[in-house]
């Protein structure tokens, strides 16, 4: 298995190990090549993160003074909800699974994924899925307007007709998502180099494989959920509907189910990427790899008999409060474990401060903040107050912006030169990164004092004393969003110029990827590499 | 320990500048201050930790740098640190948890109640029925439109004000039945820390005891469609006298309305109503002038309902439309108010039928 050729018999070549890329609009189409296909993974979530974005800034726009000036109330909740749909789904999930296609078999070795033609259909229904999506907007009724947590019966009865292109949206999504994992576990677990054990695998690796796991356990659960809703609305069951015997809470449990893991979908693999990260700036190996591993195996456990957190305040009898808020308790144990050794590995290191480095120490230290917040949450009587204010939304935007997409853009800087073949404008990066940890912390800081203080989450106007912090956090959203810019240019910039990258790129890089040239060949690892 | 801490902290809880507000409110009951100290127990523990972990972080940043000559060391593992950093955060977690657990066995206690208080979210108004006292009543935002759409001053309570305020007497325990009419809303208030959803089909249980007479405010936590920015709590919590007083008056004010219900009204005195009512309970969907919104809430102007038989009209504003975001209304309006309204959306609006109807005539 580790051996296969992706030989092609009508490429005629003379070594065809070695053709380079189809010509054309068809090399994108018909791709089997992981880098290729790890390529479109990654345009398509910038795409999606910026329109996410520009949905936030309306968001943003709209709070920035008590009363109604732009939108409608029905309009302003159909743009929170598609920018938590576009940005879990369209932004953050593809730009990991962007990295692991190119990232995961230039680690273990391997030349492509171990189902190269599905990973091109993976990929290519994922643009469908959001266009479905997304057209739901000029629909008559508009755009789902209940939350990107759907509940029912606010997403059944009582929803526009658009929610059904939503629920087929969501079905090609996870279909999407379920073959990537396949095809990420297929691979690590058949395509490693000779002499690679499991726990000589890289982290970023190691994570991904952890996360492909926790995919296929709750991609089928969201799909489940969703055919529940399909069938109360198109055929007359009635799942969440008291009326008809069910149960609307039925609904919250079996969401959060599929959606508590799937916060650590979107948080596994950046503990990855900065596990690298750290430890080729500090020049110092990984502080307790092994503990690492089982931290992270640990958190994806515990993510399973957590779910309801999100629920105390629906009623659940006493025991239900506890035994949840103590298994949620438990999970600050493993992710303290993983700052504790990022915090090691720097200690007696030897530090630099390139932007790759910039975005991972930026990720620790407000990562845990948002680690913190969520300890706060876990406390299910404190929880009466923190639920659904500004508080939460503060929480996890902590953990997802600074969090996930910190290190998506730290994982995008680390690796650009490997991709493109040339060194990164350092400046620009520098310029981008302090931006970005300013906008995002004048944007979300005060949504912790807005929510401690009453505001509750998902409103379009909100009471006078809430004013200043809000329009405090609108500034930052701007800051943030026009930032991006920055980074977008200095992609551009770096694939189209700048000074060669050797296959180093960075003094303390260590690992498979760094051995092949920058960029690295349309093919890599076709003979495998020996790892000892 | 955690009275030291909430006196310490008493600064940050009640800040002078309400504006700038940082922190939650200390709270009105016994149990939303000890949620409180709860609060601040953790948020001190985490300060700690934060401190501990960012210190050395930031030591490390600055004193193990490469353009400060620092050179690498070569471990990478360490059992007994590693074991320590385990075990501790495992016992801090445990001095967490306890508190917290005889918290929340507290604040499950509904017995022995002295008041019951049926709530019912509907969209987007609450409704309060005392279940001993014969008195039911919604409660709708009062913050005129106005306001909202910036072509007037804002008040100092802005969309945190009410035409009825739930009424409760202090120094009892008041129990409240949570329950919700067509979506999942959630009732909150943060100075009594109680926040319950309030879920079609079911109901929640919650209770308070409030020592001070006083006004609280606080809103819908559950994203429940359009206006669920729009729908606020407010409790006026009166002491033992002024709530009898006040229960006595509901009372007197129910037989008086039923009085109305037998006059006879002129079209120019159903009309005037009518647009009150029209503006406070049918304008958040169908619009001020009656246009709706294509796709989502159906226009009046033209309709083949406000414009068809009045019997088919009176039914669908009377028993609502099964399905759809239209309520039954038989429960939130007097028969002087659906006449009234009725009346107006037939003859007002851009649509001129021409007939009316009496009070008399709805039959509920």
């Amino acid at each position: 298995m580790a051996t296969v050729d992706v030989d092609l018999p009508h490429v005629k070549d003379d070594d065809p190990h070695h053709h380079g890329p189809a010509k054309g609009l068809g090399r994108w189409l018909f791709t089997t090549n992981h880098k290729d296909i790890g390529s479109m993974y990654l345009i398509f979530s910038l795409c999606m993160f910026m329109i996410g974005g520009i949905m936030a800034l309306i968001i943003r726009a709209e709070l920035f003074q008590p009363g109604l000036q732009l939108v409608e109330p029905n309009f302003f909740n159909q743009m929170t909800t598609m920018h938590g749909l576009i940005m879990v789904f369209g932004a953050v999930m593809p730009a990991f699974v962007g990295l692991a296609n190119w990232m995961i078999p230039m680690q273990i070795g391997a030349p492509d994924m171990a189902l190269p033609r599905m990973n091109n259909w993976s990929f290519w229904i994922l643009p469908f899925a959001f266009l479905i999506l997304l057209s739901s907007l000029f629909m008559p009724g508009g755009a789902p307007n209940f939350g990107w947590t759907f509940y029912a019966p606010l997403s059944t009865t009582y929803a526009p007709e658009s929610v059904t292109f939503f629920i087929f949206g969501v079905h090609i999504m996870g279909a999407s998502s379920i073959m990537g994992a396949i095809n990420i576990i297929a691979t690590i677990l058949n395509m490693r180099a000779p002499g690679m054990t499991l726990m000589k695998m890289p982290m970023f690796t190691w994570t991904w494989l952890i996360t492909a796991f926790l995919l296929i356990a709750v991609m089928p659960v969201l799909a489940g959920v969703v055919t529940m809703m399909l069938m109360d609305i198109h055929f007359g069951t009635s799942f969440f509907n008291a009326a008809g015997g069910g149960d609307p809470v039925l609904f919250q449990h079996v969401f959060w189910f599929f959606g508590h893991p799937e916060v650590y979908i979107m948080i596994l693999p950046a503990f990855g990427i900065i596990s690298e990260i750290i430890p080729t700036f500090a020049r110092k190996r990984l502080f307790g790899y092994s503990s690492m591993v089982y931290a992270v195996a640990s958190i994806a456990l515990l993510s399973f008999v957590v779910w309801a957190h999100h629920m105390f305040t629906v009623g659940m009898p006493l025991v239900g409060e506890v035994f949840f808020m103590f298994a949620t308790m438990l999970i600050a144990v493993p992710t303290g474990v993983k700052v504790f050794n990022w915090v090691a590995t720097m200690f007696r290191g030897s530090m630099t401060f390139e932007t790759p480095m910039l975005f991972a120490i930026a990720f620790v230290v407000l990562f845990t903040i948002g680690g913190f917040s969520g300890l706060m949450l876990a406390i299910a009587p404190a929880d009466f107050q923190y639920h659904d204010t500004y508080f939460v939304v503060a929480h996890f935007h902590y953990v997802l912006v600074p969090g996930a997409i910190f290190s998506i853009m730290a994982a995008a800087y680390y690796w650009l030169p490997k991709w493109t073949g040339h060194q990164l404008n350092e400046t620009m990066g520098k310029v981008h990164f302090w931006l970005s940890f300013v906008g995002v912390n004048i944007t979300f800081f005060p949504m912790h004092f807005v929510g401690l203080a009453g505001m509750p989450r998902r409103i379009p106007d909100y009471a006078l004393q809430f004013a200043d912090f809000n329009s405090m956090a609108s500034v930052g959203a701007f800051i943030f969003g026009f930032s991006q810019l920055v980074f977008i240019y200095n992609i551009i910039q770096n694939v189209r110029v700048g000074e060669k990258a050797t296959a180093q790129v960075w003094e303390g890089a260590h690992g498979l990827e760094w051995t092949v040239p920058s960029p690295a060949p349309y093919h890599t690892f076709s003979t495998p590499p020996k790892v000892d | 320990m955690t009275k030291a801490i909430t006196l310490a902290l008493s600064l940050l809880a009640v800040p002078a500048w309400a504006d700038w507000q940082v922190n939650m409110n200390e709270g009105v009951t016994a149990i939303s201050r000890e949620v409180f100290d709860l609060h601040m127990l953790i948020f001190w523990i985490c300060v700690a930790i934060g401190i501990a972990v960012f210190g050395v972080m930031f030591y490390s940043i600055f004193k193990f740098r490469k353009s400060k000559g620092a050179v690498a060391e070569h471990w990478h593992e360490n059992t007994t640190v590693e074991v320590l950093w385990t075990v501790i955060p495992f016992v801090i977690l445990i001095g967490m948890a306890v508190p917290a657990t005889a918290t929340l066995m507290d604040m499950y206690d509904t017995s022995e109640a002295d008041v019951d208080i049926q709530i019912t979210g509907y969209q987007w108004k609450w409704r309060y029925q005392y279940l001993d006292e014969d008195i039911d009543f919604f409660s709708n935002l009062s913050t005129p439109r106005e306001e909202i759409m910036n072509a007037q001053a804002k008040n100092a309570n802005y969309l945190l004000e009410v035409d009825n305020p739930l009424v409760i007497p202090a120094n009892k325990k008041v129990r409240f039945l949570i329950t919700a009419n067509d979506v999942i809303h959630s009732w909150w208030v943060p100075h009594f820390a109680v926040k319950k959803d309030a879920i079609p089909g079911f109901i929640n249980e919650s209770w308070v005891k409030v020592e001070e007479p006083g006004v609280y405010r606080g809103q819908c936590t559950e994203l429940c469609g359009k206006d669920h920015g729009f729908m606020p709590v407010v409790v006026e919590v009166k002491s033992e006298e002024d709530y009898a007083k006040w229960v006595a008056d509901q009372k007197a004010m129910k037989l008086a309305m039923a009085g109305e219900a037998s006059k006879q009204f002129s079209m120019d005195e159903l009309l005037a109503k009518g647009e009150g009512v029209y503006q406070a309970t049918c304008a958040g969907c169908h619009q001020l002038n009656g246009q709706g919104i294509p796709g989502a809430f159906p226009a009046i102007t033209g309709s083949s309902i406000a414009t068809g038989s009045i019997d088919g009209h009176i039914d669908i504003v009377v028993n609502g439309k099964a399905g759809t975001a239209m309520q039954a209304f038989k429960e939130q309006l007097s028969a002087v108010d659906i006449a009234a309204v009725v009346t107006y959306q037939r003859n007002a609006l851009g649509n001129s039928v021409g007939d009316m109807v009496q009070p008399s005539a709805i039959q509920k």
